[in-house]
């Protein structure tokens, strides 16, 4: 029995190591893609890969940049990515970190990147042809507690009809639900494009409700970011066909 | 003659061999996966049907059948694994769109399994899975609900493992269903209580988010810590939006009822790699939100 247990002891330990080795295996493989991606966003950058030097960038109305908290903190590489989008004609850009620390960034962000202006929710569609770059700040907090404050907002509104007219049943619809969260300050328009910037592909609590069919692609942590990764996942984001679930 | 036979034995039996040989090989990577981090609850999209059956010239309908072919094999391997949650999206809202022969297609071959099920026959007993279908099941027509009815019922007491299968389902849809009942209860509340509770603010206390969380029809899971989506879309179709915060997002280029064992051990690698970067992550939401 004890021998028994002996040997299953040193089976899974020798498991164990046969997974370590498995990781280490797949960690190098990722670690010659990383290096493959870099040479190839340098060649991108360059302007060698002619694919990549003319972008349909009227197909990106609405792009959205989920970053990991701590690496908010760095504003400058922020600022840099954001000049970037400008310069290849990108016209609105939703910045999102979980915690908010964008949000408490958003004075010197707005400062220093050129022709940059708040985001106001209007009742109009995104102008295409807008000069201005204009910059939402979101975070967690008009996530899931939105949705929650939309559905007070939509619980008083009904307390106020039944009042009215008496009648209290009521259906919500999503049309219903969407001005409800515009009415709490949430009602940002979709974006086409999440761009991933943190160590996992995850859109670490951007809003639901409005990623619907938003295409979303991982670029790495924002440290290591690189314009022609960031040309490169605009481009496939270009080439997509959606069909809306027909 | 005879030696037709004999070669047709040895075919037979390296066939036999081979076959042994790599059961055998997914057996034991299976089992080295199990040494690291598994995870709780997987989700799938099971996208590229259409395109396998217009790649392999079948008629539109018979991908559908390969791909519940392809299920069958990745519920398997999730269960043999250690996953005791998997969520399925068969069918959206937004799929009722599509044409009325190929809506047909997919509800008849959702009946037929769903049958087969109820019956006894397939994975369902072999797991002691437990059914859930979320959705808006009043869309599906009398007999589909019906029999999603019959098999949630003929299953609600097994304690093995999960599947919740999204049919008739968007995540959009499942956001203003939650609303609606968080709305009607507290509404109730408020009429049978008579008075509506103040918070330290003064200002009414209404709904809260654990009231909304409480009606997602996904609630009977945990959140899913892998989502696994084919045919190369990056995004989540309107499945899971609410749910998927902290999860890691795999997608794969393969077409669903191509998929295989090699492309689901290479998802748990990626899964494992990414786990307790998303463990944390997931702890610090928690924290943002209280």
């Amino acid at each position: 029995m004890t021998i028994k247990v002996e040997l299953q002891k040193i089976g899974i330990l020798g498991l164990q190591l046969i997974w370590i080795f498995l990781h280490f295996i797949v960690s190098s493989f990722y670690f010659l893609v990383s290096i493959a991606t870099t040479l190839e966003s340098y060649l991108i950058s360059c302007g060698f890969l002619r694919k990549y030097n003319h972008l349909d960038i009227d197909r990106v109305q609405y792009l959205a940049i989920v970053v990991e908290s701590d690496e908010a903190y760095n504003t400058l590489k922020i600022i840099e990515l954001l000049q970037w989008l400008e310069s290849m004609g990108i016209r609105s850009v939703c910045l999102y970190d979980a915690e908010g620390v964008l949000k408490q960034s958003k004075e010197i962000i707005l400062k220093k990147v050129k022709n940059a202006s708040l985001f106001q929710e209007t009742d109009e569609p995104l102008q295409l042809n807008c000069k201005g770059f204009t910059l939402e700040f979101i975070s967690a907090s008009d996530g899931k507690e939105a949705v929650a404050r939309a559905a007070s907002f939509l619980l008083k509104d009904k307390w106020r009809k039944t009042n009215m007219s008496g009648d209290s049943n009521q259906c919500f619809s999503e049309s219903q639900m969407t001005e409800a969260l515009k009415a709490v300050g949430c009602g940002g328009p979709d974006p086409d494009l999440i761009l991933v910037y943190g160590p996992s592909r995850c859109h670490l609590g951007f809003p639901a409700w409005r990623i619907r069919y938003t295409e979303i692609i991982h670029m790495g942590p924002l440290k290591s970011k690189k314009y022609g990764s960031l040309v490169k996942a605009i481009y496939k984001f270009t080439m997509v066909r959606q069909n809306y679930g027909k | 003659m005879r030696i037709g036979n004999v070669w047709m034995s040895f075919w037979v039996t390296l066939t036999r061999i081979l076959e042994h040989a790599i059961n055998f090989i997914k057996r034991s990577t299976l089992k080295i996966l199990s040494m690291g981090p598994i995870p709780n609850h997987v989700a799938f999209i099971l996208d590229g049907n259409r395109r396998f059956a217009k790649k392999q010239k079948l008629v539109k309908g018979f991908g559908y059948k390969f791909g519940y072919i392809a299920l069958m094999f990745m519920l398997k391997y999730c269960y043999e694994l250690g996953v005791t949650y998997v969520t399925i999206y068969v069918f959206s809202i937004d799929n009722f769109k599509r044409s009325p022969q190929e809506v047909d297609a997919v509800m008849d071959l959702i009946l037929e399994k769903v049958e087969l099920w109820i019956k006894g026959e397939g994975f369902v007993y072999e797991y002691g899975i437990r059914l859930h279908f979320l959705g808006d099941l009043n869309l599906l027509s009398e007999p589909v609900r019906e029999a999603v009815d019959r098999a949630m019922a003929a299953t609600k007491n097994n304690n093995g493992a999960v599947l919740a299968i999204c049919v008739a389902y968007t995540s959009t849809d499942e956001i203003v269903h939650a609303v609606e009942r968080a709305c009607e209860e507290k509404w109730d509340e408020i009429m049978n209580s008579k008075r509506v509770a103040v918070d330290e603010h003064g200002e009414l206390k209404l709904i809260t988010l654990g009231d909304v969380e409480k009606h997602m029809y996904a609630a009977v899971t945990p959140d899913p810590e892998l989502l696994i989506r084919t045919s190369g879309e990056a995004r989540l179709s309107n499945f899971l939006l609410w749910q998927t915060s902290c999860c890691y997002l795999y997608s794969t280029s393969v077409l669903w009822p191509e998929v295989n064992v090699c492309n689901f051990m290479w998802a748990i690698l990626n899964f494992q790699r990414n786990h307790f970067y998303l463990v944390r992550k997931r702890k610090e939401l928690k924290v943002v939100r209280e």
